[in-house]
């Protein structure tokens, strides 16, 4: 930032601090436990003690605003008096302004909306570097901020301003002293070396460094291990656009250029002009009391304001006069010269004016272009200025928005001065501060104005939110006997019913045909396989096109109209890429994948379902089958969900007892999962017990007759219901264990269910292992679940474990009448085999996404122990329910 | 074992007095030193650093000091001076 000898001196703060005598450092010590004490007692403070300190605070630095920037002025020898009165001023005022009615104690901001709320816990003890250019207003920005935010500073001014600054400490000290503040809340190094400084940069008590100084100090407070907030060097370059008012731009480029004789590190160094306007421009800034110089002139002041080794600028320029480096370097000007104009043809060290020049001389680049002009302003940017300050001058909106672009600058100040300008509050509305963070690019750890919030720990106390759940099923759901004519009030041009062979040919197509309005053109396609590929979903798109289909009957059980729904999906988003849809994800309404919601055709899917248990018929889940890599892929997403469900019983009518069993158990599984769920809500639960409450009554008097009209339609109903409360709450471990058991050993889904529910339902009760994560539950409830649905069965029991017993044993009851195997063993594999393929087994469940709304996590070992308890068999789960007390 | 303990209630106004009274009592004190802050709502840098010297003073005797009804203000700032673990206290 400033280069000066003074400055210099200071550049490089050793790490050691070895040479401090015990009297120095006892010294130091007591500086910092007295900040220490002040800070303590300061955490006590409210809001309106702080406020009543500030503004006395305030008005003293305003009252001494000119005696500070002569003091200033005399000490330094930099800058101009007049302009160190404003910049007091504006460290005072304008900071008041900025921060009087902001809140900086308790609760600082809220946000109900996202029931947040942020509160302020003060830094303590805060080591602060001022620097030469800015002494004074400097310390009055820092005093002002830190009894805000109720902290401690300890003042290590620059050498050369130090008895300025400490009388602006002592100014600010006791003002705050008479209105309430802690004792020793402000102290001030005396005669300090930078062994101090390096002492104090690593002292243990010391919070926060603030250093507002040159490079090496900036580093010196990030090498210290301690957090830090420092400003880097600038090198302000400044785009004068050919749409720009140059009248304006030029006025202002002089205001800032000239203001306290060029010492703000945020002021134009480089000027690059678009030729079009550039003899107009400097003919205005000669106008304005500006020297140009010629090529002789421009070198001969290179050589004595450029240090030709270091190619920094050299000291003895900075915050000096124009007309008095103008004698420095023997250049003859008129006695009112504002600013020294050097052209230049280039950046770099070649170059030597194009760096950082904190005195009034100013760079000027004369460009052909608009992309040599912004390409200009990048290498001044990156010849010493990252994250610091840019400036353009333009109408050009385009223009504007690529400088901002491609400057790495932390303000980027338009059509104002740049040094006032970055100042903030004056030309613009960004805060008003006397420290520039210059992001990573400076070295800083921020880009913004220094202020307030940089000197407050900020707290954010989040309440638990009422996360936002829902319940989403068909628009139409028609059920009970002969539900089917309903699909008489479904006009369609075209309708394409979706099929398997052995439905259509015991008539079931012809039955759907009958209430299908007249004119209606239909045609049927047949899935052949059980287990739908994507080839022959394919073939099923090719008819939807080639008939212009608007309307798709998906006639069958769960692949069908699995398959029914892709098809649907790839017939009216044909780039819909199935893999990168089954995508894994948590949370579906955070999933990275979306579903296509731009539609090429639109069809109605009617779900006419055939069997009572996938419930698909009103699920947003579709399974597909891919052969080729001997595996199943699951998509899931509400816009998957038909339109409209029919759950007529006799299409159920001649299912075999067998299928009766194992659809009936995977509804049962599906209803048992999503009433213990952790998506589970009052709206699946109602529907979840519902269904297993009709499961237990009906499914026993199903199998066992199964041309009981009422019970077939019971269960019909009942796999619907369960399936809608599953399509909400999803299901659970149990159905990560079957997929698992099932697709290794080719078992039926729901026999496979089966083998594992009893075993499921105790592991589920029991105190979990690990718990899991879930915004939608409170407490752990899965057993007093179990519990309410073993009421709702009339099962008995005093206490929430005999309840689950009760349920574990009257499930095992079920199964044992519906004929399913008692255990893995009785399907006829060996132990060795099963032990084998326990590995396999336990990985294929653990990534199973089924799981992952189960109540509890399942460990690997415990998804082991769950499928030895299923090999074992019924009659082995042992309730440990999570509670003891009376139901 | 028996202990005498002295217990000295401290004033929000006139904390320094309080510890210096309580000062005076060290000697007779011969196991601890009870100081009733619960009507000291908050503590200055006074305060502070006379409750510092008198549990210095309190140390080199041999005497325990306790603190009673410290409100968690005043806790939270005895914690940030580090003076937390050199008392004892008392709810």
């Amino acid at each position: 930032m400033i280069t000066s000898e003074a400055v210099q001196e200071r550049v490089h703060i050793p790490l050691a601090t070895e040479s401090l005598s015990q009297e120095r450092i006892a010294y130091l010590e007591g500086l910092v436990s007295q900040a220490k004490t002040a800070a303590a007692v300061f955490t006590q403070f409210t809001q309106e003690d702080v406020d009543r300190i500030v503004k006395p605070m305030v008005l003293a630095g305003l009252g001494q605003a000119q005696y500070l920037a002569r003091l200033a002025v005399e000490e330094t020898k930099l800058g101009v008096m007049e302009d160190k009165v404003l910049k007091n001023m504006c460290a005072t005022e304008f900071t008041y302004n900025y921060i009087k009615d902001k809140r900086t104690v308790g609760v600082i901001r809220e946000f109900p909306e996202r029931n947040l709320v942020e509160m302020a816990e003060p830094i303590g003890v805060i080591f602060s570097l001022t620097p030469i250019t800015n002494p004074t207003s400097t310390v009055l920005f820092k005093c002002i901020m830190a009894i805000k935010t109720r902290n401690a500073v300890i003042f290590s001014p620059h050498p050369n301003a130090w008895r300025c600054c400490s009388e602006a400490v002592k100014i600010m000290y006791e003002t705050a002293l008479k209105h309430g503040a802690p004792e020793g809340v402000f102290t001030c190094l005396e005669s300090h070396t930078l062994q101090d400084n390096a002492y104090l940069m690593r002292h243990k008590d010391v919070g926060l460094i603030d250093a507002t100084g040159g490079p090496g100090a900036v580093k010196a407070a990030y090498s210290s291990g301690k957090p830090a907030l420092g400003v880097g060097p600038g090198n302000t370059p400044v785009y004068l656009e050919k749409t720009a008012d140059v009248s304006v731009a030029v006025v202002d480029i002089i205001v800032s250029k000239t203001f306290d004789n060029g010492t703000i590190c945020a002021s134009e160094q480089t000027v690059v002009i678009d030729d079009e306007i550039y003899d107009v421009v400097l003919k205005k800034f000669a106008e304005l009391g500006t020297h140009i110089c010629n090529e002789e002139e421009t070198k001969l002041l290179a050589c004595t304001v450029i240090d030709p080794e270091t190619g920094c600028m050299q000291p003895i320029a900075v915050g000096q006069k124009a007309t008095d480096i103008a004698r420095l370097v023997g250049l003859a000007v008129k006695p009112d010269t504002k600013l020294l104009i050097a052209p230049i043809q280039g950046v770099g060290r070649e170059h030597p004016l194009s760096v950082e020049k904190l005195f009034p001389v100013l760079a000027v680049y004369r460009a052909k272009s608009t992309d040599e002009a912004l390409k200009v302003c990048v290498d001044v940017n990156h010849a010493g200025g990252l994250g610091h300050t840019a400036v353009i001058f333009s109408r050009n909106e385009e223009v504007i928005r690529k400088f901002g672009e491609m400057m790495n600058a932390g303000r980027i100040i338009v059509n104002s001065p740049g040094s006032v300008g970055a100042l903030g509050a004056v030309y613009n509305d960004l805060v008003p501060t006397f420290s520039f963070g210059c992001g990573t690019g400076g070295g800083n750890s921020t880009t913004d104005n220094v202020n307030i919030y940089h000197y407050l720990n900020i707290k954010r106390v989040a309440r638990r939110t009422q996360a936002h759940m829902w319940f989403r099923v068909p628009n139409q759901i028609y059920f009970n006997l002969n539900a089917v004519e309903n699909v008489r009030q479904f006009p369609s041009r075209s309708t394409i019913i979706v099929t398997n062979p052995a439905l259509e040919q015991i008539g079931h197509v012809d039955l759907v045909r009958r209430y299908i309005p007249e004119g209606t053109r239909v045609h049927v396609s047949v899935i052949p396989d059980a287990e739908p590929e994507v080839k022959v979903i394919m073939q099923g798109v090719e008819a939807l096109n080639f008939y212009k289909a608007d309307q798709i009957i998906a006639l069958g059980g769960g692949s069908v109209i699995d398959a029914a729904k892709i098809m649907k999906l790839k017939y009216e988003s044909p780039d819909a890429d199935l893999e990168e849809l089954a995508a894994p994800f948590l949370d579906l309404r955070k999933r990275v994948i979306q579903y296509p919601t731009e539609k090429l055709n639109r069809a109605r899917l009617i779900a006419i379902s055939t069997t009572s248990g996938t419930g698909s018929e009103v699920t947003p889940f579709a399974v597909l089958t891919d052969k080729e890599r001997a595996r199943k892929v699951t998509l899931a997403d509400y816009s998957l969900t038909p339109d409209v469900a029919i759950v007529d019983p006799q299409f159920v009518m001649s299912m075999p007892k067998g299928l009766t069993a194992d659809t009936g158990v995977d509804c049962l599984t599906h209803a048992l999962e999503a009433a213990v769920s952790s998506y589970a809500s009052a709206y699946t639960d109602c529907n979840a017990m519902q269904a297993i409450v009709m499961a237990f009554k009906y499914l026993p008097i199903a199998f066992e007759h199964p041309g009981d009209e009422e019970a077939r339609c019971m269960m019909h109903n009942a796999a619907c219901i369960a399936a809608m409360a599953f399509s909400n709450a999803s299901v659970g471990v149990n159905h990560a264990l079957a997929h698992a058991f099932g697709a290794h050993f080719g078992v039926a889904h729901g026999r496979a269910n089966a083998l594992m529910l009893p075993h499921v339902i105790a592991y589920n009760a029991a105190v979990p292992t690990k718990f899991v994560p879930s915004p939608y539950q409170k407490g752990y409830v899965a057993h007093k679940k179990y519990a309410t649905v073993a009421d709702l069965l009339g099962l008995g029991g005093h206490t929430v474990d005999e309840k689950v017993k009760n349920l574990v044993a009257a499930t095992e009851k079920l199964l044992d009448q519906l004929g399913f195997p008692r255990s893995i063993a009785d399907l006829g594999i060996s132990k060795e085999e099963f032990e084998r393929a326990m590995p396999e087994l336990t990985k294929l469940a653990f990534d199973d996404p089924s799981w992952r709304s189960n109540p509890r996590m399942p460990l690997m070992s415990e998804l082991a122990d769950l499928f030895w308890k299923a090999y074992q068999g019924r009659g082995l789960a042992k309730v440990t329910s999570a509670s003891q007390q009376t139901a | 074992m028996s202990l005498m303990a002295v217990w000295l209630k401290v004033d929000e106004e006139r904390v320094v007095q309080a510890l210096q009274e309580a000062a005076e009592k060290l000697d007779i004190a011969e196991g601890e030193v009870m100081l009733d802050f619960s009507s000291v709502p908050r503590i200055d840098v006074s305060g502070l650093m006379a409750l510092e010297e008198f549990v210095g003073r309190a140390d080199d005797k041999g005497v325990k000091v306790a603190l009673r009804g410290v409100n968690v203000s005043v806790y939270k700032v005895l914690k940030l001076v580090k003076l937390t673990s050199r008392l004892s206290f008392v709810n």
